[in-house]
């Protein structure tokens, strides 16, 4: 296997290193967007996501970050699901940017729309960001995205990943994992929830466009995930970035546990961080303390019949996806993969 | 609604203003609300002489270290000197410990206490001055630090030392490889410096009499325990017999000393044998340590053992020394019984030797509670006082070695401390209530995930031909840079130490950052209370309570 490099420098010998969101022991430089009291807060308070939502911490991370990117200068436009509804029910909003709604599956093509409009007008130092949730992106809006990414037009589009249609009522999405119950996938059968062999990875998808960079993030590291937007938008073109969020209502977990399972859903090999440019691998997030599915799992209400015995095997599937995951992208230091 | 359009006027199907989200107050959706705490941390809850260990650390994290100092001066006046001698329980219950290994606590307070020794940096500043006088009874750990706590407070404090000396076993019983005499003169003199009178050759032998004849307001007792415990062995030649406290005492005054011949037995198995020991290696002898129990059983703590056998002395547990003649000592076999405790088994073996040094522990000199009614030594053959440290003769406080406690140079310290602020107490005719102890930091309240692995800095060792031939310091200081990499080891459980991670992972920007110093604060109008920044506070530092009905 080609060694694929760590992406993300770490700061060593400090108390907490770049793990946490700031340190008043650390150079501002090396501080996190969120860490500053002069963040954007792109998505503001009031807003009416969930307790603990994921998706609204992935949002303003996103977002803030790639507004500092581009010195403000940035429109954004974004699919219908919950990250249009909590934030603007019409005619107020929490976004604090130019903010332009869209149907569930066009988001890629309404950023299209924007960045052609803004070459008309000689305005290419503003940019554009398209986004939407994983239904809105990898079931609806697939083929929008895919003609975003043929044509090369300069957006980055930002899939907030929460692996299901949350907004209306948690229905399967092609983001759902095997074995998790979701209101159309039930606890039913010889193969309860999502049925295995099913689903795909956009990321690779985008990948396979050949489109200047694809990164996936999450919640839990901030400061990977800061870098993977500001390099995002140091590029021209179609770029992709997904975002994993974990969901307290359509996962059954605590909403003080949003970011632990996102953390765990790494650290297991579950959600794989990467990066590729031009359709090549080029860094993954190592793991840094390698823990089993289950630890991820179990927090979940919507994994529970996985951890009855006669469910053993997709306890097995689970493992199976992660153990692949963590061949796949290398995600193992060097040491830890001997 | 404060726009002023109605239902009436609004476009169909439209129930809001338009506006920013900061018109909807979720603070109202909570049941349960965060708030910042200060935990205890372990450190601190173990210090027998109650430093904010976390609180000094965290000071010398910045790199300041003066601050650190001065922090750690509020408790402890022996900074360098307890950086040493210190058996560091703190290090024991160090969080740290269960990640990778715990923070050189001792080695960073020592880099400080030799820093302001270098720096010449004074005491802090003593408050106004009361017009009382105390008087403190010997010049050992507990009598300084209480003469110390005692200027602070404004009061004026006369020392009276029956030895020639000031230190008391800082000087006479501890090793010069462990202390180094300058450490202690300089940390000594800094006390006296504060305008405490210091007495030497000054013995008191009648409290009442010493408090009358001086104008004292109240008095602090701390004359530690020197009189060395004896056993009797047929057979001896007194002259080849000789107590730890006078060895190590003699060493100090260069009065004159026992011929201790090559073959030195030192019996018994505490912190004290080994001093003994290991001064006697370093004066060329071959000692050998004779204990009546295992190694396990020792009460000497483990690295001191580690450390005399690494200078190469032989150690002989499960041994009792019965009678002694010309060729040497007979020593009697032990064997555990059933419930742990040693029993002769009948077997004898002669082992050589010149000399024998007796290292069974000490009592208190009694003739010190001569006139004080009520005052009385204890089955343990201590003086017993009350959790104030007042005797039972008022307005006579004690402290150190000479009370129930494990006699140790900080735990004397402590003593000292909290003698201080009883009679402080005592002389405005006040009683004294320490504040409420914070809930522990455990291990449990971290997350230690956002912590980034690193080891502890070893304290360079002098090497082992010079450890068995001077009384050159065995352990080196850190400097400068590893003195801070140290320091920031430290994981500041159960107190923020703004990493800024609940203000960055907030999902409802419900968190105002202050700026540097002065932490953060909740917005309740929209924290939703989903308690994210409590699961993800690195130290602990933030609980979740119950909002109000």
């Amino acid at each position: 296997m080609t060694q694929i490099p760590d992406s993300g420098q770490r700061v060593k010998f400090y108390q907490t290193g770049t793990f946490t969101a700031g340190n008043r022991l650390l150079d501002a430089a090396q501080r996190s967007v969120q860490a500053s009291v002069e963040r954007a807060n792109s998505l503001d308070s009031g807003h009416r996501a969930c307790q603990g939502c994921g998706e609204a911490l992935g949002a303003r991370y996103v977002v803030d970050g790639a507004l500092r990117a581009t010195d403000n200068k940035l429109i954004a436009a974004n699919a219908t699901g919950c990250l249009e509804v909590f934030t603007t029910p019409y005619p107020e909003s929490a976004w604090r940017l130019p903010w332009i709604h869209s149907l569930f599956g066009n988001a890629p093509a309404i950023g299209s729309g924007i960045a052609a409009a803004l070459r008309a007008k000689g305005r290419e130092d503003v940019r554009v960001i398209a986004q939407g949730g994983d239904g809105g992106t990898t079931d609806i809006g697939l083929g929008c995205l895919s003609g975003m990414f043929d044509r090369n037009d300069d957006v980055l589009y930002v899939c907030y990943n929460n692996q299901a249609y949350m907004n209306t009522g948690v229905q399967r999405s092609s983001q759902t994992p095997p074995a998790a119950r979701t209101a159309t996938t039930p606890v039913a059968g010889a193969e309860p929830g999502s049925p295995p062999g099913t689903g795909k990875s956009v990321p690779l998808i985008a990948m396979a466009h050949g489109i200047v960079y694809v990164a996936t993030a999450s919640v839990h590291d901030l400061h990977d995930l800061e870098y993977k937007v500001t390099r995002a938008m140091g590029f021209r073109g179609a770029r992709y970035l997904e975002v994993f969020v974990p969901c307290p209502l359509g996962w059954g977990s605590k909403p003080a546990d949003t970011i632990k399972l996102a953390r765990l859903a790494t650290q297991c090999g579950m959600f794989p961080l990467f990066e590729a440019e031009h359709g090549e691998l080029t860094a993954a997030t190592k793991i840094r303390q390698r823990v089993p599915v289950e630890d991820y799992l179990k927090l979940q209400r919507r994994f529970d019949h996985v951890f009855k015995p006669e469910n053993a095997h997709q306890l097995d599937t689970l493992r199976g996806i992660a153990e692949r995951n963590v061949r796949r992208f290398g995600l193992l230091a060097a040491e830890d993969a001997s | 609604m404060s726009k002023g359009s109605t239902p009436e006027t609004r476009p169909f199907a439209v129930t809001l203003d338009v506006g920013g989200s900061l018109l909807n107050k979720t603070g109202s959706w909570r049941t349960e609300r965060p708030v910042y705490v200060d935990r205890l941390p372990p450190c601190n809850q173990a210090c027998p002489a109650g430093e904010d260990i976390q609180g000094w650390l965290y000071r010398a994290e910045e790199g300041d270290y003066r601050g650190a100092w001065e922090s750690l001066m509020a408790d402890n006046p022996l900074p360098a000197i307890m950086g040493r001698a210190c058996y560091h329980t703190c290090e024991d219950a160090c969080n740290r410990a269960q990640l990778d290994s715990a923070v050189n606590i001792h080695a960073v307070e020592r880099f400080l206490g030799d820093l302001a020794l270098r720096e010449n940096w004074p005491a802090p500043t003593a408050a106004t001055a009361s017009g009382k006088r105390v008087l403190v009874i010997g010049a050992g750990p507990s009598g300084l630090s209480a003469a110390y706590h005692l200027a602070r407070l404004g009061h004026s404090v006369q020392i009276r030392e029956a030895g020639p000396l000031p230190g008391g076993m800082m000087r006479f019983g501890i090793p010069k490889y462990r202390l180094p005499r300058d450490v202690l003169d300089g940390e000594v003199q800094r006390i006296v410096d504060m305008g405490v009178e210091l007495e030497l050759n000054q013995r008191v032998d009648d409290i009442p009499a010493a408090l009358a004849a001086g104008h004292f307001d109240a008095c602090f007792v701390a004359i530690g325990a020197h009189i060395a415990k004896r056993v009797n062995i047929p057979g001896a030649d007194a002259a080849r017999i000789v107590d730890a406290v006078s060895f190590l005492r003699d060493m100090e005054t260069g009065d004159e000393q026992l011929q201790l011949g090559r073959r030195v037995l030192v019996y018994g198995g505490g912190n004290t044998a080994m001093d003994v020991a290991r001064t006697a290696r370093r004066l060329g002898a071959e000692p050998v340590i004779v204990y009546r129990r295992t190694r396990e059983q020792m009460p000497a703590h483990d690295f001191e053992i580690d450390e005399a056998l690494e200078e190469g002395i032989v150690v002989n547990w499960l041994r009792t020394i019965t009678a002694s003649d010309e060729q040497g000592f007979k020593i009697e076999k032990m064997a555990l019984d059933e419930n742990g405790f040693p029993q002769p088994t009948g077997e004898y073996e002669t082992i050589e030797g010149d000399s024998l040094v007796l290292a069974l522990g000490q009592n208190v000199d009694q003739s010190i509670l001569t006139n004080l009614p009520g005052v009385t030594l204890n089955d343990d053959n201590v003086v017993e006082v009350g959790p104030d440290m007042a005797t039972a003769y008022a307005g006579v406080f004690a402290g150190g070695d000479m009370v129930p406690a494990e006699r140790t140079v900080t735990v004397a310290v402590g003593h000292g401390k909290k003698a201080a602020r009883n009679i402080d107490a005592y002389l405005r005719g006040e009683t004294y209530t320490s504040p409420p102890k914070s809930e522990l930091a455990s291990f449990d309240s971290l997350n230690t995930w956002y912590y980034t692995d690193a080891e502890q800095t070893i304290q360079p060792v002098l090497d082992e031909v010079r450890r068995q031939t001077t009384f050159a310091e065995v352990y080196a200081g850190l400097d400068t840079g590893n003195a801070l990499f140290e320091a920031r080891r430290c994981l500041s459980c159960g107190n923020c130490f703004e990493c800024d991670n609940c203000y960055g992972i907030c999902p409802d920007n419900a968190i105002t950052k202050l700026g540097p110093g002065k932490r953060f604060e909740f917005k309740y109008d929209y924290c939703k209370g989903c308690a994210m920044c409590v699961a993800e506070c690195p130290c602990g530092a933030i609980v979740m309570v119950p909002e109000e009905t």
